[in-house]
């Protein structure tokens, strides 16, 4: 039980919807007579399940997250996504290849590193994507998570089957965390296969000048991974924010993509400098500080502080919104 | 309790014992749920429920509705009346301005919906991923529902498709649905688990007439093993084959609520009789005590009242040299009832 508790408490979102949720129980028997246990007796279903994980969550969404995870991943729509990011990498490693063949020319910074040693195609595949391709496709999903739901009317149906509604965003929320992830991991694993694919591997010099080997190599590009993937988050709660204000998907998804070209354009007009360090874009770059011996961690961490302050914010307005609606879709 | 409720003149709102519910239940949830058993809390009760938009219409007026456990409860009303605002906020989707309403003794609001868990509900036509399968539609429905059981999950899925008639269509995407089979699958999904409750606006919209039929006689027995069931539709002769209690909405005012057969004692019958001779005819019903005699062209009606026994007159006439082409009592329909409760304006109100 306190073990449930701490994973619970993990992060806002669990604790909200552990809070407001009664837990489930366990026959649908006794859910028919309209009994619920409540207190420290309900804790008994899930403290029956094997692992603590299993049971965060089973009280963040249970089935449902389960089930939206599934739908997500199933979506035409989202793999055809996920098939795009994946084909960046292989392009640029093509592309490299063919101008290395017949050229005999380097481009500059990451790509200049990927004729030499393949796993730098994670890095210049990530620096590529990280702008404009991973916050376009998360700008699509993001925004229609619940925008989406509501224009095709099943947001009515999924409240009344029911599903409370801070459950439902925190089940859309984790999967945009999720979905986060799994983009940014496609784009390095398709970059980590056609790196080694296409290019010689070996010892890996760093942005500092030292030289590591390519397992020690390998960590850091799955960190730079997890680094890149965090740096979405903010705008992935922004778009799930603007995605409760609306039942026109296609809205919500054009300012959540168009969003990230916002702020890379305030990012360079000089009179917005009180205000750039506090875009989510600000610190995005960061993640090549890993590359170095030792790590540099101020960017790493002001970006990370960032995206927290971002999710906090719009979730909660999230929160506030979407609790308060009419859903007359 | 709204058994007693008496029909009632347009734009009179009803307070159909509304008030010793809302006391009782404050009594606690207990004590709500110890009742159940004998019936006492009522399916739906509503007290001065109120809805006005942002733009300042008021959708819904001091609405008071007692939908007795058991009932197959008729909700009537013109397009624009209301009815739909309604159901949205006994269902949480929408916040009363005013007022409350509660299911089973129970608040339903936007951050309170377990109760709906005993609710099967089909709100303004049917929804659905177009991308996912029938079946796909339905375990996402039910995954949402977190006291379904997962591990009869599937069994239960097959089971509701069977009973609406989907069970061939399961593995089709639903985008490839014709309106009606959407239909079905959006009544499958409010047959998931066993229902205390149904909620269904226009259950029968786009239906072949076999399945108009199927869902009429699925909406009896289901009634007939004690689910209450909450009917919104257009189609007056449906109403009148199964629902046993009605409640009829003008301009988002409850205009009547009572039994069908009170609601259409409101109208009286008519004794008709079409004949050349209309004038004796008239004279003829006025002689049997017959009231409210009208002649319009070859057809001449009176009251049907009860003392009136239609085959004396008939005799009567004929005794009296009146040559009868026709005769008969005319039943009002529901019909009549509704038409003279809302009006005949075609226009929606505004």
């Amino acid at each position: 039980m306190s073990q449930d508790e701490v994973l619970a408490t993990a992060t806002v979102v669990v604790a909200q919807t552990a809070a407001r949720t009664e837990v489930q129980t366990a026959t649908p028997a006794v859910a028919q007579t309209g009994v619920r246990t409540t207190g420290p007796a309900a804790a008994a279903p899930s403290s029956a399940t094997p692992s603590p994980w299993r049971s965060v969550i089973s009280r963040i969404g249970g089935t449902l997250l389960v089930n939206e995870l599934r739908t997500m991943f199933r979506r035409n729509r989202n793999l055809v996504l996920l098939a795009a990011l994946a084909a960046i990498p292989i392009a640029i490693g093509i592309a490299i290849k063919v101008s290395l063949r017949h050229h005999g020319q380097n481009a500059g910074g990451f790509l200049a590193q990927v004729s030499n040693n393949g796993l730098f195609l994670v890095f210049a595949s990530l620096s590529l994507t990280l702008p404009i391709f991973l916050p376009m496709a998360l700008g699509v999903v993001a925004g229609d998570s619940i925008s989406g739901e509501a224009s095709q009317g099943t947001l009515r149906y999924l409240l009344v089957a029911p599903v409370g509604r801070i459950r439902l965003l925190a089940v859309k929320g984790v999967s945009l965390v999720v979905f986060c992830l799994v983009s940014t991991a496609v784009v390095s694993l398709a970059a980590l296969l056609t790196g080694l694919a296409l290019f010689p591997t070996g010892p890996v010099t760093l942005l500092s000048g030292d030289s590591i080997s390519m397992g020690a190599a390998t960590v850091k590009a799955v960190w730079i991974t997890l680094l890149v993937a965090a740096s979405l988050l903010g705008l992935a709660a922004l778009g799930l924010f603007v995605s409760t204000l609306t039942d026109t998907p296609i809205a919500a998804m054009a300012v959540a993509t168009g969003v990230t070209i916002l702020c890379g354009i305030m990012q360079v007009i000089p009179q917005l400098s009180a205000i750039q360090p506090w875009l989510y874009t600000a610190q995005w770059p960061s993640y090549a500080d890993v590359l170095r011996d030792p790590v540099y961690f101020s960017g790493i961490e002001h970006n990370l502080e960032i995206q927290a302050g971002y999710v906090a914010v719009f979730t909660l307005a999230a929160w506030a919104r979407l609790t308060t609606r009419d859903v007359s879709s | 309790m709204s058994t007693g409720a008496e029909v009632v003149g347009a734009a009179a709102p009803v307070a159909a014992g509304v008030t010793p519910v809302a006391t009782g239940v404050a009594g606690g949830v207990k004590a709500g749920v110890a009742a159940q058993a004998d019936g006492s809390v009522p399916a739906i009760a509503t007290s001065g429920l109120s809805k006005r938009f942002r733009g300042g219409q008021l959708a819904v007026d001091t609405l008071d509705l007692a939908v007795p456990q058991g009932a197959v409860f008729g909700f009537l009303g013109p397009n624009g009346s209301g009815k739909t605002t309604t159901i949205r906020m006994l269902l949480g989707l929408i916040t009363p301005t005013a007022g409350g309403c509660r299911l089973f003794g129970e608040t339903v609001d936007a951050s309170r919906v377990s109760t709906l868990t005993r609710v099967g509900a089909l709100i303004e036509g049917p929804a659905h991923y177009p991308y996912l399968t029938g079946r796909a539609n339905l375990a996402r429905y039910d995954a949402a529902d977190r006291t379904a059981d997962p591990a009869t999950r599937a069994r239960r899925i097959d089971r509701a498709l069977e009973q609406v008639g989907l069970g061939s269509a399961a593995e089709k995407k639903a985008k490839n649905y014709s309106l009606g089979m959407k239909q079905r699958l959006g009544l499958a999904c409010a047959l998931l688990q066993p229902r205390d409750l149904l909620i269904l606006d226009e259950p029968t919209n786009g239906l072949d007439p076999q399945g108009m039929r199927e869902i009429r006689s699925l909406i009896t027995s289901l009634a007939a093993q004690g689910t209450t069931v909450f009917l919104s539709s257009h189609l007056l002769d449906e109403i009148e084959q199964v629902c046993t209690d009605v409640a009829i909405m003008s301009r988002g005012r409850l205009v009547s609520q009572g039994s069908v057969t009170q609601l259409r004692a409101g109208q009286r019958a008519r004794l008709t009789v079409t004949t050349p001779d209309p004038a004796d005819a008239a004279r003829v019903l006025a002689e049997q005590g017959g009231t409210d005699v009208q002649v319009a062209g070859h057809r001449v009606d009176c009251d049907a009242r009860e003392d009136l026994a239609p085959d004396v007159v008939c005799a009567a006439l004929v005794a009296s040299g009146v040559r009868v082409l026709a005769f008969g009592v005319e039943r009002p329909s529901l019909e009549d009832a509704f038409v003279a409760l809302t009006g005949e304006g075609f226009d929606v109100a505004g």
